[in-house]
């Protein structure tokens, strides 16, 4: 059935069944293809959108529940000033060695920075712990949220 | 130092007449030169048995506005080749970075080296790619000089212009392009080369090209390919490999919501390549992997006896207790050096299966058309892909074209192109484009695994503590009859060489899994068996492990690989010793006062030709868990760091791989099939587990060498020994999460 979704600020219509992830609705309905699959279980952390501004792992959101909810996804997070600077940081400190976990990193370091602008190591640990990096870029990861968080005092 | 060098000069690429610098005008106006540069690569990681012949083929265009763009050749899986083979050439040809732009390739056998693998791409294309750079400037500087009716020799070049000095007359790069295609091209083996002193480009930090697509999340991938028309596909395979299929109930799945074909595949033996399964096709991939889920299949697994892993330890340690079944080195009498030892140690070593685990799972889109077909893959290594699709297909190469996609993390995996012809089948069969996506559960139970292995050491230590006899029984794995890919062990293997009295020998278990090499192949286990067991005779022998290595190591020299297709330029000790001594120096080792329960480890490993020391620190915390509290990494990869913004982002991604490798990942077999499926029970390294890691390189006088790879192996064995001078407590077996321990911060 139709389903009425908010996406980056704008309303789509999906024509899938209730329990379609919203992953794949994103990847394949509306091809926005930042989101990334990587486990289909909540273990990764690469499907990482934000649901009413929290991060959330949308290969676990049945398309059916989201309603009004807005979502945000790698696409548009540069829209915001936090999301902005998180990816201005990234690119910086050249982050990204296969850059698949990235879209998902950057996600969860926004909703993280958002949330507190100053985080501490054990607030980054507690915030990525569920964003795989199988290339093992944590030390710049880590490097390039204290960065944004810099470039936001500047 | 010049006589030790001498052997290492010869690892550039070896010079031939067939090598060829073409210049022409290029479409769209300005100078396009094309060069074909043949030399010799050693086996990459793919398991091939010997050295290959290459062509390196570069492509790059002066437009008349200045801008250059260069052919990015390779397939890119994170290690940043895309950026340091174009440094390369735009340092020696003189144009700003700004002013380059980078284009991927797709796969053509005109560049017959498109392999990303083995950390080769430094090695073999830094030489040849600099003289392609060099060449084109000495062009442009005739050209400019036939202008001003002078000699080349009056002139030179700042980035992208060239200027007579007398006259101070300039032209810019632009301007004189065109008129460059008509001059004799220079010979590519003596064209002069920049002193590396005033490189403006090579050594400088330059980022990843691809970054800003990264980040804002452009499609990038191989997962990301659309094309019009396009259905996706799901394909059940057995999950003990290479298992046929008997029957399904595929017709009741062709019912199911979405599904456009479901049909049963009949492949081959080849478990590289199509194997019997059932692909399911659909408008979306959660309806593909939906229907899939109602799947019934009838398999006939074949023969699964003893094809578990508990069965291949029991087998193993009842191997060990016989002889070697085949000798790999045999040096003086170690059976009387170990009667005769003052001390002799006795260890036990194991490591697991290991799957790639790339994040993005496994995929390929195709599109069977007429007989042709095309193809979008994330490959590391499209060649031998092209002839699988061809053979399987009935097909000519002629009618396939592969599109190189980057790929989300290769680590080996993507060597094979398995996924590839299944999309290319699943096309055919269903008569439209399809993106094939596999599960994460797919990806684990079909990988070309690392495989397991065994060590029985021994180690005899004389009245003063020196190591007089070290002998290795490993006890690794066959498939049809010969050793299983990337389960060999070389007769270089360290300590090989430096002890008097040596044996390594093997013994194999036959194995239905397939194995396959995984970054920094066989050296990723043997470095954690050897190095383990080395920092076990070292605290024997009563010394300091630093100590105890430089003792080992002895005095600077070459130690030659016996001739052979996996010949290195040798072992050269002083550059061991370098690293050792560099890392033991940043770490403060021996002299940092270290609180109970945390300990420092060393490790020390030559893998890809580089050399990497590296110490780990780690505290065992009242509840067990390890806690990684610093990594400190000592390289030599010789003259150059290319670019040092991505080499220390890639030792640090290799130490921290290789410590996440070493506490949470490990598969299990049972009954042919891996249990594993998915990252609740594969564990890699997490953010709250991963400690900050310092990255030094000592330079050296020695060609550039790859970076992919090497910093890898130390780092586990470090972390074991950083264990044991915590606690103890020594752990013979990965992963360590599995010897009740386990990882936080």
């Amino acid at each position: 059935m139709p389903y009425i979704i908010q996406v980056n600020g704008k309303q789509h219509t999906a024509d899938v069944e209730s329990e379609t992830p919203l992953l794949w609705v994103l990847r394949d309905t509306l091809n926005l293809k930042g989101t990334k699959f990587g486990c289909g279980a909540a273990q990764c952390g690469a499907c990482t959108v934000h649901l009413g501004g929290q991060a959330t792992r949308s290969c676990q959101i049945p398309v059916s529940v989201l309603g009004a909810s807005n979502v945000t996804t790698i696409e548009a997070i540069g829209e915001t000033p936090v999301g902005k600077r998180v990816q201005q940081a990234w690119l910086e400190l050249d982050v990204a060695q296969c850059g698949y976990c990235q879209s998902g990193q950057i996600m969860s370091a926004t909703a993280l920075l958002t949330k507190i602008p100053n985080p501490t190591d054990q607030d980054i640990n507690q915030a990525m712990n569920g964003n795989l990096c199988r290339c093992a870029t944590y030390t710049r990861i880590r490097a390039a949220i204290k960065r944004a968080a810099e470039l936001a005092r500047a | 130092m010049d006589g030790l060098l001498a052997p290492f000069r010869s690892a550039g690429v070896k010079s031939s007449r067939r090598n060829f610098l073409k210049a022409s005008l290029a479409a769209g106006g300005g100078l396009l030169l094309t060069a074909r540069i043949h030399g010799i690569a050693k086996a990459a990681v793919s398991g091939e048995a010997g050295p290959r012949e290459i062509a390196l083929n570069a492509y790059v265009r002066v437009a008349p506005d200045g801008s250059v763009t260069v052919t990015a050749k390779n397939p890119e899986c994170g290690q940043g080749i895309k950026v340091m083979l174009p440094m390369l050439i735009a340092e020696e040809l003189d144009v700003s970075w700004d002013k380059v732009r980078i284009e991927q390739a797709g796969y053509d056998p005109k560049y017959p080296a498109q392999v990303a693998g083995g950390s080769q791409a430094t090695p073999v294309n830094w030489l040849p790619m600099r003289r392609v750079g060099a060449a084109g400037r000495q062009m442009l500087i005739q050209a400019a000089a036939t202008t001003w009716g002078v000699q080349a020799s009056e002139c030179d070049t700042t980035p992208g212009v060239v200027r007579h000095q007398a006259s101070g007359h300039t032209l810019s790069y632009g301007e004189l392009a065109e008129k460059a295609a008509a001059v004799k091209v220079p010979d590519l083996e003596k064209v002069p080369l920049k002193d590396p002193k005033t490189f403006r480009i090579v050594g400088q930090p330059m980022r990843n090209v691809d970054g800003e697509k990264i980040v804002t999340g452009q499609p990038l991938f191989g997962i990301d390919v659309t094309v019009p028309g396009m259905l996706y596909a799901v394909f059940q395979k057995c999950d003990v490999h290479g298992g046929k299929l008997v029957s399904s109930n595929v017709e009741a799945i062709r019912k199911l919501p979405g599904v456009k074909a479901a049909f049963e595949v009949k492949g081959g033996t080849d478990l590289r390549g199509l194997l019997d399964g059932v692909a399911v096709v659909a408008d979306s991939w959660w309806r593909a992997n939906r229907a899939r889920q109602q799947l019934q299949i009838t398999w006939d697994e074949g023969d699964i006896t003893g094809q578990n892993s508990a069965d291949f330890a029991r087998k193993a340690a009842e191997l060990a207790k016989g002889a070697p079944s085949s000798t790999v080195r045999k040096n003086g009498d170690p059976a009387g050096a170990l009667a005769k030892s003052a001390k002799v140690v006795e260890a036990a070593y194991h490591y697991p299966f290991l799957s790639h685990i790339d994040l993005e799972p496994q995929n390929c889109t195709a599109s069977f058309v007429n007989g042709k077909v095309e193809i979008w893959a994330p490959t590391q290594n499209p060649a031998p892909g092209s002839k699988l699709v061809a053979s399987t297909l009935g097909i000519p190469e002629s009618a396939i074209k592969i599109n190189m996609i980057r790929c989300g993390g290769g680590f080996g995996r993507r060597l094979s192109n398995d996924y590839m012809v299944e999309a290319a089948w699943i096309s055919k069969e269903a008569g439209a484009p399809v993106k094939l996506v596999w599960t994460r559960e797919d990806d684990m139970r079909h990988d070309l695994y690392r495989p397991a292995g065994y060590h029985f050491f021994k180690g005899g230590l004389d009245g003063a503590g020196k190591l007089i006899a070290f002998t290795d029984h490993f006890v690794t794995f066959s498939q049809d009859g010969a050793v299983a890919n990337s389960a060999n062990l070389e007769p270089t293997e360290f300590p090989a060489r430096l002890v008097a009295n040596l044996e390594l020998g093997t013994s194999m278990m036959p194995l239905r899994a397939p194995t396959g090499p995984l970054r920094a192949p066989r050296s990723n286990g043997l470095g954690f068996a050897f190095q383990s067991f080395l920092d076990e005779l070292a605290h024997a022998s009563g010394k300091d492990p630093v100590a105890f290595a430089l003792d080992l190591l002895g005095e600077p020299r070459v130690l030659p690989d016996p001739p052979g297709p996996r010949a290195t330029p040798g072992f050269h000790t002083g550059r061991m010793r370098g690293v050792i001594e560099l890392a033991a120096e940043k770490s403060g080792w021996g002299k940092t006062k270290l609180p109970k329960g945390t300990g420092m480890g060393l490790a020390y490993y030559y893998s890809h030709l580089g050399y990497f020391a590296e110490v780990v620190q780690a505290t065992m915390a009242a509840n067990g868990l390890i806690q990684l509290d610093k990594v400190w990494i000592a390289g030599d990869i010789g003259s150059q760091i290319i670019n040092p913004l991505n080499a220390e982002n890639q030792a640090q991604g290799a130490a921290l791989d290789g410590l996440g490798t070493a506490i949470g990942h490990g598969l299990t077999i049972e009954k042919g099939k891996i249990v594993q499926g998915n990252f609740d029970t594969v564990l890699p390294l997490r953010m709250r587990q991963s400690p900050p890691v310092e990255v030094h390189f000592r330079v050296t006088d020695f060609p550039p060498t790859g970076l992919g790879e090497p910093a890898l192996p130390p780092s586990l064995p470090a972390l074991g020994n950083a264990i044991f001078a915590a606690t103890g407590q020594r752990i013979r077996s990965l992963p360590f999460k599995d010897q009740k321990l386990n990882a936080s911060a």
